[in-house]
């Protein structure tokens, strides 16, 4: 083996194993910043000596074992230099005191509850939302730095600094390595959600630049999704959200076309839609609706996102029921955003004019004066309703706010099909 | 990617009809397979009975010809196979390495093929291909 090959097949394996490290040794030292410092650590020995020793027979054990070792080290080091101060020693003593038999204790892969932990600190309320966002795909997605801020489209410095802050945050904060107590746990819990579906959507339909999706950011995100669904299983919301991901995915094929351009729902080869992703979909969707959780925000979008799933053609979608999943979304959450789907389904079920009754009324409020989605949903139940030259127009607004390239192009096509129906009509 | 781990367990291609994993092998087996749960990348799994129980379909000279199993010249069969979707092809021989398998037992790493590796004129013609897909699961 090379020594680049015999590189790579640490790092695979390391990024396998580097959560749980972090996990388990953020508990020994109570500060996540210095568990993945000591994390990394366990890498670079393992860069040094495997190659030459060979890889041991269990290198998760071995990688967990050379953290925790280190860690070891660092809190006695911190004794000596606190010694001093007795309040502080008797802290780092008690810490020492857990820490023992953290470093003896079985190595299997019990440590699901230090993971959660961390899960929670990652997507810690006290963190901006790029900053949780970038937390987690570093202590638990296993991305690197420069991973990330390929994904995000930004500068690596930009990613590393917010990391580092992050971290600085969370230490100065003394923040607890716990799983948040009952009153606090459903908000926390929707802050966690709320990062894994963000990490996703940037993959599925990308804010900005040249790709209209990015699907290994969604893969990213998916892994999340599944692994809080095993450390969380009580939580509905929880397999709500791998549901949505899971059905959504399935369609990550058919969206793009031949030359990269978005292809929109109805449009979609329904034949490409993964049929194993719609599977795992509508059973982890089965999941949150066996735990009680049919009217959460998450379960309420997976069941939307499955009943285009079931729908063989486009034309046998059961828009009425869609309707009627966004009537209770609404309710549950209202946000322009929600209300702008709810008029697509209402039109679908119910007819154009229907539709634009609810899009004419977000006009009103102005509650979305930015959003591409407004003008390219009017423009198209125009053109449906026959107002061409109004559609032509409100097209031509989406093209103006879009920031991703592509569906720029895809509406000004549109613009131009209404441009050229008008021109048909007047000939 | 999604690589499939397909497991090639030596003498399986010889095993009486109704062969079973031992309750000892199948409980290894289950910690193991759970370990991919936990960690987000096992999207399917399943466990083939004996070639004993099956049949081939050949098509020497054109035409479909049936032969039951087992089958003398197979020297390596399928036992079962999991799919996992993880970020390279290293990470897919990281996790195969860590499956309680017997001596006698193999492990083979395959990529799935995508849709999108396909050059479009070959998507094309594959175009019906993923329709059989969805509707062999409808």
């Amino acid at each position: 083996m090379t020594q680049d090959a015999a590189h790579k097949a640490i790092e695979a394996v390391f990024r396998i194993e580097s959560a749980k490290i972090i996990a388990g040794v953020a508990r020994m030292v109570r500060d996540v910043g210095l568990a993945e410092e000591l994390a990394q650590d366990a890498l670079v020995a393992a860069l040094e000596t495997w190659p030459l020793d060979g890889v041991p027979d269990n290198p998760g054990a071995w990688l967990m074992t050379a953290a925790k070792n280190r860690a070891l080290d660092r809190l006695r080091q911190r004794k000596l230099h606190a010694e001093k101060e007795d309040e502080l020693t008797r802290e780092i003593e008690a810490q020492l005191a857990d820490a023992m038999p953290a470093v003896d204790a079985d190595l299997s892969d019990d440590i699901g509850d230090d993971l959660l932990r961390l899960v929670f600190i990652a997507c810690h309320p006290l963190l901006s939302t790029d900053a949780r966002v970038a937390l987690t795909l570093k202590l638990l997605g296993g991305l690197t730095t420069e991973e990330i801020a390929r994904a995000f489209l930004v500068p690596e410095a930009t990613i590393a600094q917010r990391i580092v802050r992050a971290k600085r945050t969370l230490a100065e904060a003394r923040v607890p390595f716990e799983v948040p107590g009952a009153a606090e746990r459903a908000q926390r819990l929707s802050s966690v959600l709320e990062v894994i579906y963000l990490v996703f959507n940037e993959g599925y339909s990308a804010t900005s630049g040249g790709h209209w999706v990015r699907p290994t950011l969604c893969e990213d995100a998916l892994r999340l999704g599944r692994i809080l669904a095993q450390l969380a299983a009580d939580e509905p919301e929880v397999h709500g959200l791998a549901a949505l991901m899971e059905i959504q995915a399935s369609r990550l094929a058919a969206r793009i076309g031949p030359g990269g351009e978005p292809i929109l729902l109805m449009d979609q080869n329904r034949a490409r839609w993964d049929q194993l992703l719609i599977r795992r979909g509508l059973a982890a969707l089965a999941r949150a609706e066996a735990h009680g959780g049919a009217l959460g925000p998450y379960a309420l979008q997976a069941a939307i996102a499955a009943c285009h799933a079931r729908a063989i053609a486009a034309a046998d979608t059961d828009w009425p029921r869609i309707a009627a999943l966004y009537d209770a979304l609404a309710a549950l959450t209202p946000s322009p955003v929600v209300e702008l789907n709810r008029a697509v389904a209402v039109a679908m079920a119910f007819g154009p004019r229907a539709g634009l009754a609810i899009v004419d009324a977000l006009v009103a409020d102005e509650s979305l004066p930015e959003y591409h989605l407004l003008p390219s949903v009017r423009g198209d139940l125009l053109g449906r309703l026959g107002r061409n030259a109004e559609a032509c127009a409100e097209f031509k607004r989406a093209a103006e706010l879009t920031r991703n390239e592509r569906e720029r192009t895809l509406m000004l096509e549109r613009a131009a099909a209404c441009a050229s129906t008008i021109a048909g009509a007047a000939r | 990617m999604r690589f499939m781990m397909l497991m090639i367990p030596k003498g399986y291609e010889s095993a009486v009809p109704g062969t079973l994993p031992d309750a000892a092998g199948v409980a290894a087996m289950m910690r193991y397979n759970e370990q991919l749960q936990k960690a987000g990348v096992l999207l399917a799994l399943d466990g083939l009975h004996p070639p004993s129980m099956g049949a081939r379909v050949s098509f020497e000279g054109g035409k479909p010809r049936v032969c039951d199993g087992p089958f003398a010249e197979a020297k390596e069969v399928l036992g079962g196979y999991w799919m996992i979707q993880v970020k390279s092809k290293e990470e897919a021989i990281a996790w195969a390495s860590r499956c309680p398998a017997s001596p006698n037992e193999v492990i083979e790493i395959r990529q799935v093929q995508e849709f999108a590796d396909f050059p479009p004129d070959v998507q094309e013609a594959a175009a019906g291909l993923p329709t059989m897909q969805s509707q062999s699961s409808a």
